[in-house]
């Protein structure tokens, strides 16, 4: 049978192609634009060549940002994942114990993100809120506006109250998933429980942990919303992560190229990243 | 190796139980020999795999005791009953290698390298894995998984006892053959107590010696292959073994006399009980003919199979089965039959009169 062919069919993708373009591919290009020029407004560009990359890639400022941000989401990664699966692993299977953990689970997560930083921000406050006073009454020396380590704490401890939920919850469904037939072959075989969570629960959630690991990198190395509101990037420049430090160059600085350039390699960073987390945890996936 | 005895075992997975339909099982008693090679034959969800989780202590009774060679194991695990069992849908540990998969069960039970080598080398062998055993399991096909799954169940020498739940299932039907022989041969040389839970007669008649067949949570019948065909004490291992299955028809027991369709059916057995609430005769259709007199029916549909014709008749009683030789000459229109008087049992509420 042959197939019929039809040019036409092209003309359904228009819609989506012009969405595209508006919501993608017009301001990506904007950015672009910027970032081989200089701007004093009034619509005159000057020609700049790749001087705003060499100056991005060799500045401090850039470097710092980049470190602080790299700290941030390996620690937050680090935390969230295992402290996700762990808590998946208690909760209970059936009963009326799964929906009240679901919705326990699921609410910081339908908070939005400048909520939860003004939520913090107060919660945290070291003279009227209640965890910063709670801390300093019982001995500890806690101001995170004014302490570059109580404020990594802070948000530290602000981004897995809000994110852990959904590392739980892709787990959870990753373990619902496993048929009991395994655990009790596994029974069978005497398997400790290191051996079922090592040898069963481990692999069967490779697929969705791959997926909580990608969102989490990514949604942590965007971060901006909750550590504005809650620090502003201080105390200094001590929690100024990469989007902090791009939005004060461009809308603070108005240094519009510098800041373009440096919108595109924070893209091209993360986008390496995500390929290379990809490709390493489905390299197994391939070979069998 | 063990005699495995099961003492009026119940369970049910409900916490109240108010009628028979909230058990999974009722009163269940049994011997299985050491050595024995069992098929656990019935539909699904009578009780089968139930019977099955709770012999290999992954479930625990509601009620009774399990007996491994007179040993009360009911409150034991199953590592401590030191039993094997392979599932409906191959289990294997997708990151490990065949042989790793092979040796994981000896090496949660401590066993020295030197005896898993050798242990695993031998059950490769057998199961001709060999070649794959540095494989990682998860790239192969559905039966090589399921030999895995077997492998495992057989690596271990001291086991008490082998359970297959259906294990097959997910196996090509050509592979099928081929898998069930290996465990019939398996069988024979390493002689141990194997449960084969099926649903599927065929499997059951051709692997087993004994087969068990249940039915809503009961054990209906013990028997070889050959006892449940000639002589089903309950109607549904009637109905459920033959195909087509048993003929069973309603008839009136008055003084000890078999009425049927009018007529007298001369048996040899005496009926003492009189108080059923149903009675019926039941005849498989290999063991009815034509003939010039008897019961008169009217022949509806013949049907060939190549090597039998099955022909589908009807009396005032109900439908009549018939299975002769794709030689044998049938009338048409009306016929008259006979029953062949061996094989013709009564049966009362469902069970055989004898």
């Amino acid at each position: 049978m042959n197939k019929t062919i039809n040019q036409k069919a092209w003309y359904f993708v228009i819609p989506v192609f012009v969405l595209v373009a508006f919501n993608a591919a017009v301001p990506l290009m904007t950015v672009v634009n910027y970032s081989f020029q200089e701007t004093f407004g009034n619509n005159v560009f000057t020609w700049e060549g790749t001087r705003w990359f060499k100056q991005i890639l060799q500045s401090d400022r850039f470097h710092a940002a980049l470190g602080r941000q790299a700290m941030f989401t390996s620690i937050i990664l680090l935390i969230q994942i295992p402290l996700g699966i762990g808590i998946a692993l208690t909760m209970p299977k059936k009963g009326w114990g799964v929906p009240v953990c679901l919705i326990l689970m699921s609410m910081p997560l339908l908070i939005p993100w400048n909520v939860v930083g003004a939520m913090w921000n107060i919660f945290a406050l070291p003279d009227i809120g209640f965890l910063g006073h709670t801390l300093n009454a019982i001995g500890f020396d806690y101001n995170f506006t004014q302490q570059p380590g109580d404020a990594w704490f802070t948000t530290i401890l602000m981004d897995v109250w809000h994110w852990t939920s959904l590392v739980v919850l892709l787990s959870y469904a990753g373990l619902n998933s496993i048929q009991p037939a395994y655990y009790q072959a596994a029974e069978i075989d005497g398997a400790s429980r290191w051996a079922i969570f090592r040898y069963i629960e481990l692999p069967k959630m490779k697929k969705v942990l791959t997926l909580a690991i990608l969102l989490r990198f990514m949604d942590s190395f965007m971060i901006y919303t909750e550590p504005f509101v809650l620090t502003g990037g201080g105390p200094g420049n001590t929690t100024a992560f990469l989007s902090i430090d791009l939005v004060k160059m461009a809308l603070g600085q108005f240094d519009l190229g510098p800041a373009a350039a440096m919108s595109l390699i924070y893209f091209f960073i993360v986008l390496l990243l995500c390929w290379v987390f990809y490709s390493l945890m489905m390299r197994n996936e391939e070979k069998s | 190796m063990a005699k495995i005895t099961l003492k009026d075992l119940s369970h049910s997975y409900l916490a109240k139980q108010y009628n028979n339909a909230d058990w999974a099982l009722r009163g269940v008693n049994i011997d299985w020999k050491d050595g024995g090679a069992y098929a656990l034959l019935g539909p699904s969800g009578c009780g089968k795999t139930t019977l099955l989780n709770i012999i290999s202590g992954l479930l625990k009774p509601t009620s009774g005791d399990i007996l491994f060679n007179d040993k009360d194991v009911t409150k034991l695990n199953p590592v401590e009953r030191d039993i094997a069992q392979i599932f409906q849908f191959p289990v294997i540990y997708d990151t490990m290698t065949v042989y790793d998969n092979l040796a994981f069960p000896l090496k949660n039970r401590g066993l020295s390298e030197i005896d898993i080598v050798t242990k695993v080398k031998e059950i490769a062998e057998m199961l001709e894995l060999t070649s794959t055993l540095n494989n990682r399991a998860s790239g192969l096909t559905a039966d090589g998984k399921q030999k895995i799954s077997l492998g495992r169940g057989l690596v271990r020498s001291d086991v008490n006892v082998i359970m297959f739940d259906e294990p097959l299932t997910v196996i090509d039907p050509h592979l099928k053959w081929v898998l069930r022989s290996k465990l019939k041969e398996l069988h024979q040389k390493i002689n141990r107590t194997m449960i084969y839970v099926t649903h599927d007669q065929t499997e059951a008649l051709t692997f087993a010696d004994q087969v068990v067949v249940m039915h809503e949570g009961q054990i209906v019948q013990t028997g070889t292959p050959v006892e449940l065909f000639e002589k089903p004490k309950h109607t549904f291992v009637g109905h459920f073994i033959g195909s087509p299955g048993m003929n069973i028809l309603p008839c009136r027991i008055k003084n000890g006399e078999i009425n049927f369709e009018g007529k007298t059916l001369s048996s040899n057995i005496s009926i003492k009980k009189t108080s059923f609430n149903k009675t019926q005769i039941g005849i498989r259709p290999e063991f009815i003919n034509f003939s010039k007199d008897g019961i008169p029916v009217k022949i509806n549909r013949v049907s060939n199979t190549g090597r039998h014709k099955i022909v589908d008749t009807n009396c005032s009683s109900g439908n009549i089965k018939i299975l002769l030789k794709a030689s044998s000459e049938i009338p048409s229109g009306s016929a008259h039959i006979t029953f062949n008087q061996k094989y013709t049992y009564v049966y009362g509420d469902d069970w055989i009169i004898e």
